[in-house]
């Protein structure tokens, strides 16, 4: 093969099948709930059937004197609040004094089996005293009879409020020759993933406590566990199973895990907590509902000249990442255009529901719907077509945003170009028939959050461990969290690869505190980068051990010699070398197995402002999606025939893995804007099932043609950079716009269900106006 | 106390005889007093298929069967799909085109699609599509679920 058609390397940037495929479709790998421990208790929750409610008297003494029944706790016995991120520790393992949702968790029981654990619950007395119910979000922004939170602003239910001026957003509008605006709500959504959560808790005599959990967050897990239960951390060990999904659903420490934690403490015995699946409903933690109001400014060529936004977001019962979300409902609108000015001002509010928190593109779906349908509206009063508007204002690569956001590599015009020309754009967009149309919408997300939670100057966020031992095999220790996500695939492939061995020679170890070493979590697209990069680290380290005997054995100096196949040679006679065993035995003289390590800290960037912080990252992914659609103009219903998704990862390093994120982030991203939410009757959620709360079909999923388009980025692993959450965002204002071209109707309530589009066309009917206005 | 009725049961291939109070599910029965740990539980209302077996060849809700209505009946789960260490077709080309990725449902899928091409070597989309909507994933958008099952169709025998 010519030097020039060699592949750079051998197994990044090709499909990769997950290492972990084959027992996973055996029913082999083990999930929590798969587990048993001798002696093993069962837990379950007593949950608030009222939403606020001060608690007078929660009396256990029948329950307790159940045969069968190992322990019954109440709140009082663990009252440290916790929360993932540490400004806003508002939760406790188990309601004390107050109850504020449905769902709310008001004792906790371990006892032989299942149906005794029911029967406890039963027997326990609750008094409570009715506190008023808040449950829509626009009206807890003033003082209320009884905050949901003592530290709610002045007397009201909001939780966090932002605001964050950049340039002078007033001068841009008085100079603009167009505006467009979009006041839009959006219903909750909930991440539905199909393993319900499940914790088994382990108290020892030897004074420690192991915690097996399906967590995405083992390490933020670990440490709640430490607050509230006052166990130093090194006496508990956190171990993830394999994970069910998680999207951000599994990424708060729960209170069912620490509760499960104090009732193996309390009894000694194991004991685990599986949740039915309405219980994982009324957990949620999932997308915040959300109104938001987006103004957008233009001179007349279609240079933008500000935004300015207001948002207010429903957070539920408890604080959990809210505050992060309450940001990135503004600042995720800083790509992937250049904006000179911009204004935000966000509330998140406390309602009497279950709590919100993160989800797939956490805090950057809702503001990019609203951003990207203001932007087809103001290229259709400036005449231009939605990609010349947009390619007019992309961010340079290398450049720094207006609120200091430092933008390295960006593709994001290879993205508009390969979505245009893929898409047949040019004779399709206002040239269809009634009832077909195609759109546009873009996205831009964080590859990583550069600030983590629960920040220790210094430390690294990620930390890798290799292994070498005379086995010939590698064994790779990391708290990161594979959730399905594909990141153990990716951890062994970057090993392999770097130190020149077969993949099957790699086995990554099982996520165990007291074995690997800490990385702060699957969340915020992070895993990638910031895993990717420890990982290669370590493993150039390892590959450097390796060449040092290699020149040992050939006597070719260091800088003579290449990594080869299992192989490490003399790059200029390359039929010298040594046997990947045979370097690894020289290395290993005298010293025994071979170690290594490598980490991963973000870089400084970001300015000094308050609220600077929110939404920094080593690098953000870029995309450009079109959606085509067909409309039943009868029934309203319509479907998605096709998405082309042209998306910036920086260099795919596993094309198979960035596929199925882009798969499973149009279909996430599709249900919210067509079906799913969470529908509410005041406080109550009338739809806790996956038969109610329905994600989309196979039947409903649109063909999709990926085109990852991204050059390498310059601090990224092998130049990659995240594909987990940046493809979602452009699905929903792809599709609105699409529907837009099909039918001449704006939709600004989600989601868009036939009825609303009905109405939609009845109303454009009425008002008279045409269908396609461009 | 009254004996336990026992059930006679062909799970896998192999006859097993099991106690079993009248209102045991299937889906505990095979999870908790078989250790059959490989049929996973998602709902337990009969609303993700992540519990599918299949109960004299066809796909089967066991979260919603009683343990009793197979008594003298065949039960198979995901770990008596393939013998050996070699993976079923349809197993193996979920692992080649990436069709399982958290995998809580892939059991379930696994045992809709070896029942669907058992029957229909030659299933066309449509049908493979309406065999498996009754299973729910949340990960893979079904894309690369369909791709696998299709090109399993063709390698299987004809």
């Amino acid at each position: 093969m010519d030097a020039a058609q060699r592949p750079e390397h051998r197994l990044i940037g090709g499909s990769i099948p997950y290492i972990e495929g084959p027992l996973k479709v055996s029913g082999r790998t083990e999930y929590t709930d798969d587990l048993k421990r001798p002696g093993m208790l069962v837990g379950r929750l007593l949950r608030a059937p009222w939403a606020h409610a001060k608690l007078l008297r929660v009396d256990v003494t029948k329950a307790r004197e159940m045969p069968g029944v190992f322990a019954v706790l109440t709140g009082e016995r663990y009252p440290t609040p916790f929360g993932v991120l540490p400004i806003t520790k508002d939760e406790t393992a188990i309601a004390v004094d107050r109850s504020r949702y449905i769902g709310d968790v008001i004792a906790a029981v371990a006892a032989q089996d299942e149906l005794t654990a029911e029967r406890a619950l039963a027997a326990v007395e609750v008094q409570v005293e009715a506190l008023p119910e808040y449950t829509d979000p626009r009206m807890g922004r003033t003082r209320v009879d009884a905050p949901i939170h003592e530290k709610g602003l002045n007397h009201s239910n909001i939780q966090k409020e932002v605001v964050q001026h950049f340039g002078d957003v007033d001068a841009a509008f008085r100079s603009a020759a167009a505006t467009a605006r979009v006041r839009a709500s959006f219903a909750g959504v909930t991440h539905a993933f199909t393993e319900p959560q499940c914790t088994i808790a382990e108290a020892t005599p030897d004074g420690r406590l192991t915690v097996w959990s399906s967590t995405q967050v083992p390490h933020y897990l670990h440490r709640s566990l430490s607050e509230v239960l006052g166990l130093p951390m090194h006496r508990i060990r956190v171990i993830k199973p394999e994970v069910g999904g998680g999207f951000g659903g599994k990424s708060d420490p729960l209170p069912h895990e620490i509760a499960c934690a104090a009732l193996a403490l309390e009894t000694g015995r194991p004991v685990k907590i599986l949740f039915d699946r309405d219980e994982v409903f009324y957990t949620n933690h999932g997308r915040h509902p959300t109104f938001n109001d987006v103004q957008i400014a233009a001179d007349a060529e279609g240079h933008l000249l500000g935004y300015d936004i207001e948002a207010v977001i429903e957070g539920g019962a408890w604080s959990s990442f809210g505050t992060v979300t309450t940001y990135y409902n503004g600042v995720m609108a800083m790509g992937p255009y250049r904006l000179p000015n911009f204004r935000y001002k966000g509330q998140r509010v406390f309602t009497n529901r279950p709590p919100s928190g993160a989800m797939r593109a956490h805090g950057g779906t809702n503001i990019r719907y609203s951003v990207e349908v203001a932007l087809d509206q103001l290229a259709e009063t400036l005449k231009l077509d939605p990609f010349d508007l947009r390619a007019r204002n992309a961010l340079p690569p290398n450049s720094t945003t207006i609120n200091e956001f430092r933008i390295t590599s960006t593709s994001f015009l290879k993205c508009l170009s390969a979505a245009r020309d893929r898409s047949g754009w040019a004779e399709k967009w206002g040239r269809l028939p009634y009832g077909q149309g195609v759109g546009l919408g873009c996205g831009f997300y964080i590859s990583g959050s550069n600030s983590p939670i629960h920040f220790t100057p210094k430390m690294p966020q990620c930390t890798v461990h290799l292994k070498a031992d005379m086995d010939g095999g590698i064994t790779v220790h990391c708290m990161q969290a594979d959730i399905g996500q594909g990141s153990n695939t990716l951890l062994a492939a970057i090993v392999a690869e770097v130190v020149g061995v077969s993949l099957d020679r790699v086995h990554v170890s099982p996520v165990d505190s007291d074995v690997t070493p800490v990385d702060i979590g699957s969340y915020s697209s992070r895993v990638t980068f910031m895993m990717g990069n420890a990982a290669r680290k370590a493993a150039e380290a390892l590959r450097d051990r390796l060449l040092e005997a290699t020149h040992q054995l050939t006597g070719y100096p260091r800088d003579a010699l290449r990594v080869g196949v299992e192989r490490y040679e003399v790059e200029h006679r390359p039929e010298v070398g040594v046997s990947y065993m045979e370097a690894l035995q020289q290395a290993m003289q005298g010293t025994g197995a071979l170690q290594s390590t490598g980490a991963y800290t973000s870089p400084p960037v970001g300015g000094t402002f308050k609220g600077a912080r929110a939404g920094t990252a080593p690098a953000y992914s870029f995309a450009a999606y079109v959606a085509q659609v067909s409309v039943d103009e009868e029934t309203g219903s319509y479907g998605v025939e096709k998405v082309w998704a042209a998306f910036d990862c920086g260099r795919p390093l596993n094309r198979l893995a960035v596929e199925g994120q882009i798969h499973g982030s149009i279909h996430m991203g599709l249900g919210q804007l067509m079906g799913e939410s969470m529908d509410y009757r005041g406080s109550r959620l009338m739809n806790p099932s996956l038969l109610d709360y329905k994600i989309l079909m196979p039947q409903q999923m649109p063909e999709v043609e990926c085109l990852l388009v991204g050059d390498a980025d310059p601090e990224g692993p092998f130049g990659a950079k995240e594909a987990g959450e940046g493809p979602l965002v452009a699905t929903l204002p792809a599709v609105a716009n699409a529907l837009y071209d099909a039918v001449g109707v704006r939709f600004y309530d989600l989601p868009i269900t036939p009825d609303r589009v009905l109405k939609g066309i009845d109303r454009r009917r009425a008002e008279g106006r045409s269908w396609k206005g461009h | 106390m009254t004996a336990q009725p026992v059930l006679r049961i062909r799970i896998n291939g192999h006859p097993v005889d099991v106690p079993a109070p009248p209102e045991r599910i299937l889906l505990d029965l095979l999870r908790e007093d078989l250790n059959l740990t490989g049929t996973k539980r998602g709902c337990d209302l009969g609303t993700c298929g992540c519990c599918t077996v299949l109960l004299d060849g066809r796909p089967t809700l066991s979260c919603l069967t009683l343990a009793a209505m197979a008594d003298g009946r065949a039960v198979t789960t995901v770990e008596g799909v393939s013998s050996g260490p070699a993976l079923h077709p349809v197993q193996q080309s979920f692992v080649d085109h990436g069709a399982t990725q958290c995998g809580f449902c892939t059991p379930g899928f696994v045992m809709t699609a070896v029942a669907l091409l058992r029957d229909h070597p030659h299933a066309s989309r449509e049908q493979v599509m309406d065999a498996i909507s009754g299973n729910l994933c949340r990960c893979t958008g079904y894309t690369k679920i369909v791709e696998a099952i299709l090109a399993a169709r063709a390698a299987g025998p004809a």
